[in-house]
């Protein structure tokens, strides 16, 4: 996130896209809530009627993956009524005309014809964005997981910037991380091109300081693969053996079939995990891991805020922390491993990321700290992109509108898109067997609207069939006008009805994200 | 009598609430959110509220296990390590360091990650390494 999560409720006006914010992130729509009681505008973005939609303002509900036609359609209004701050733009950015000049073929009534929202509304959204003072805007995987999630981030940015609506107080562009510690992982160089502290592993410099400091010989210069290059790789023969911890990667990635497929050709898999999971079971060797209650660490959460971890129950049976397991596997490959605490391991990292320079476990007992924290003397950072963007100006991108990869048809005439329920978490590795949430939420439910299911003669409850160009899955229909005609939406909590399945592996061309947001299904009467 | 509440972090999602994990003897009971946390203000959501329940689930994996002829059996952690030691090494060998890939995970903690991509990047040699942010 740009900002913290305590400023939301003081922004005079929220565009919240693609995130189903009180299910999500429960915790943060308590702070949309109180923006709203303190009279905060709320403009919601999403073709679901969620629960966030009965407070809102304005709901606007485009044609499933959309979006950038949508917010090119606000931005063309807020050009051509000069509603766009032009001191930021110019002293803050660059791209300006290229961006203007592809805006003046995007006109409100154009983006109408693709996204099937209103000229007018998106006339009205464009001005409350632009005028109020702050706007913040809030997404989540429902911008991302895209096949063009990059132009979905890329084109809110264009927004926020081009109203000078960042960089301040209550005011940026804010992506809500789903797991709790997806930001420190990124953070921390799980992935494949940036070592820790996002520094690119394509840099000598980079490198030369790495390799000095933990004494290695030369370390990789090429890019590595993302996971479902892996996965690839693994089913071509390139990619021999993987090491998963912690994923229930076979449950949880996009096309179940191809990656269960992947994962059994690998010569040679390791799986570390608390449960054995379905990925777990294809595994040639399981290492048993304590779970959060059982270690110390830390974990950095969705505003930049390191924050401790504390054991607080021993492991069950020989059960050992992720970081020891490590510590071993690090020795045993024969690299130096001499870590006697988590906090030794925090303590090497901070010195060699300088977003982390400053944070250290003495610091977090007293302080809250959000990254960049460069020194020990520096007070942490609540907002980005205060005075200066990371790399300078700020980049307007042109960006087009392009479909989502697979629409409807008539052999699959509905839109599939998939997201999380409130009482359970991805796989339900963990909440699935907590009595309490198993119990609120037992089984996979696809929300499917009335008018389609009496077409369909489909009553409430019924099972249903739903299959994609890639397999099958039956689930239970539940009927309302929660999700518009011709779409259903699924969770993917349950294994026995995963609508991973159903989708696609159409990739984002930068990220290489998986479309999990939309594909076209056929349904049935079970 | 053995009682004590151990601050802590919730593992679900991203909003990063503070809670007290209530211990009894050594084993979970309860979870209460942290009141001064300037984040969730002494509220918590329903995952949070019951994220105690799944720690002793008699599920819990506590034995390495290593496959022989598709079946796992239980085995020590010096032959389980072992075993991963040589495996990885002998296919760096033959195939190369990018024949290996690491997934590491949004649920570890940050000095876990760092170890995850450590291991990769100087013990192995290959940038093949990522976790499910993108997904
Ligand atoms: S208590 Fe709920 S809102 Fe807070 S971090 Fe946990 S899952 Fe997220």
């Amino acid at each position: 996130m740009t900002n913290s999560i305590a400023e939301i409720e003081d922004a005079a006006c929220l565009f919240i896209i693609g995130s189903n914010t009180t299910e999500a992130h429960p915790l943060i729509a308590h702070r949309v809530f109180k923006a709203h009681d303190k009279g905060a505008k709320i403009i919601i973005v999403d073709p679901r009627r969620i629960q966030l939609s009965l407070i809102a303002d304005i709901h606007v509900r485009p044609n499933f993956g959309t979006d950038v036609a949508l917010i090119n359609g606000m931005m063309h209004e807020i050009v051509a009524k000069g509603l766009h701050d032009r001191e930021f733009i110019a002293q803050r950015t660059e791209g300006f005309a290229e961006l203007e000049s592809m805006l003046g073929r995007f006109s409100p009534e154009r983006a109408e014809e693709i996204c099937g929202v209103p000229a007018a509304t998106i006339r009205e959204i464009a001005h409350l964005y632009a005028t109020s003072q702050p706007s913040s805007i809030l997404y989540t995987l429902g911008m991302t997981e895209h096949s063009h999630g990059v132009d979905n981030v890329k084109s809110l940015a264009n927004l926020a910037m081009l109203c000078g609506q960042i960089g301040k107080p209550s005011s940026g562009v804010n992506p809500l991380r789903g797991q709790n510690n997806v930001q420190g992982a990124c953070d921390m160089g799980a992935l494949p091109n940036v070592l820790p502290g996002y520094q690119v592993v394509t840099n000598l410099g980079v490198r030369a300081k790495f390799e000095a400091a933990w004494g290695a010989s030369p370390l990789p210069a090429e890019v590595g693969l993302t996971i479902p290059q892996m996965i690839d790789g693994l089913i071509e023969g390139s990619v021999k053996s993987m090491y998963i911890v912690g994923e229930d990667t076979a449950l949880t990635d996009p096309d179940t079939h191809h990656i269960v497929h992947a994962l059994e050709s690998a010569e040679f898999l390791v799986v570390q995990d608390i449960f054995l999971s379905e990925t777990a079971k294809l595994a040639d060797v399981v290492l048993p891991a304590a779970c959060w209650a059982e270690k110390d660490g830390t974990f950095t959460c969705t505003e930049r805020k390191v924050q401790r971890v504390r054991k607080a129950v021993e492991a069950p049976g020989e059960a050992r922390p992720d970081w020891m397991i490590l510590r071993e596997v690090g020795a045993r490959l024969g690299i130096p491993m001499n870590y006697d605490s988590p906090q030794e391991i925090f303590a090497e990292m901070a010195s060699l990321s300088p977003i982390y320079g400053g944070i250290s476990y003495q610091r977090i007992e007293s302080e809250v700290l959000q990254w960049p924290c460069p020194t020990p003397d520096h007070g942490g950072t609540k907002y980005l992109h205060k005075g200066s963007f990371g790399r300078g100006l700020g980049l307007f991108s042109a960006i087009d509108f392009r479909p989502s990869e697979e629409l409807p048809d008539e052999e699959y005439p509905f839109f599939l898109t998939t997201g999380r329920h409130y009482a359970h978490y991805n796989a339900r590795t963990m909440t699935g067997r907590c009595p309490t949430l198993a119990s609120e939420y037992s089984q996979a439910i696809t929300q499917m609207h009335v008018n389609d299911a009496a077409r369909l003669g489909v009553n409430n409850g019924d099972q249903i069939r739903i299959s994609s160009r890639r397999g099958e899955v039956v689930s239970t229909a539940r009927l309302g006008d929660i999700v518009p005609e011709g779409a259903i939406f699924m969770d993917f909590h349950f294994p026995e009805a995963n609508s991973n399945v159903l989708l696609g592996t159409s990739l984002d061309p930068i990220t290489k994200t998986p479309d999990y947001k939309v594909c076209a299904v056929r349904i049935e009467a079970a | 009598m053995d009682y004590s509440f151990v601050p802590t972090t919730c593992p679900y999602c991203g909003c990063g609430c503070q809670m007290f994990l209530e211990v009894l003897d050594g084993k979970l009971v309860g979870t209460e959110p942290v009141k001064t946390a300037g984040m969730n203000e002494g509220k918590l959501c329903i995952k949070g509220w019951k994220v105690h329940e799944f720690v002793h689930s008699a599920e819990r994996l506590t034995r390495p296990l290593i496959k022989s002829d598709g079946v796992f059996r239980e085995a020590s952690w010096d032959e389980a390590l072992g075993l991963v030691a040589e495996r990885l090494t002998a296919i760096r060998d033959q195939h190369g360091p990018s024949a290996l890939g690491f997934l590491s995970s949004a649920r570890c903690t940050n000095e876990e990650n760092y170890l995850v991509q450590k291991i990769a990047r100087m013990a192995i040699g290959t940038n093949n390494v990522d976790h499910c942010a993108r997904l």
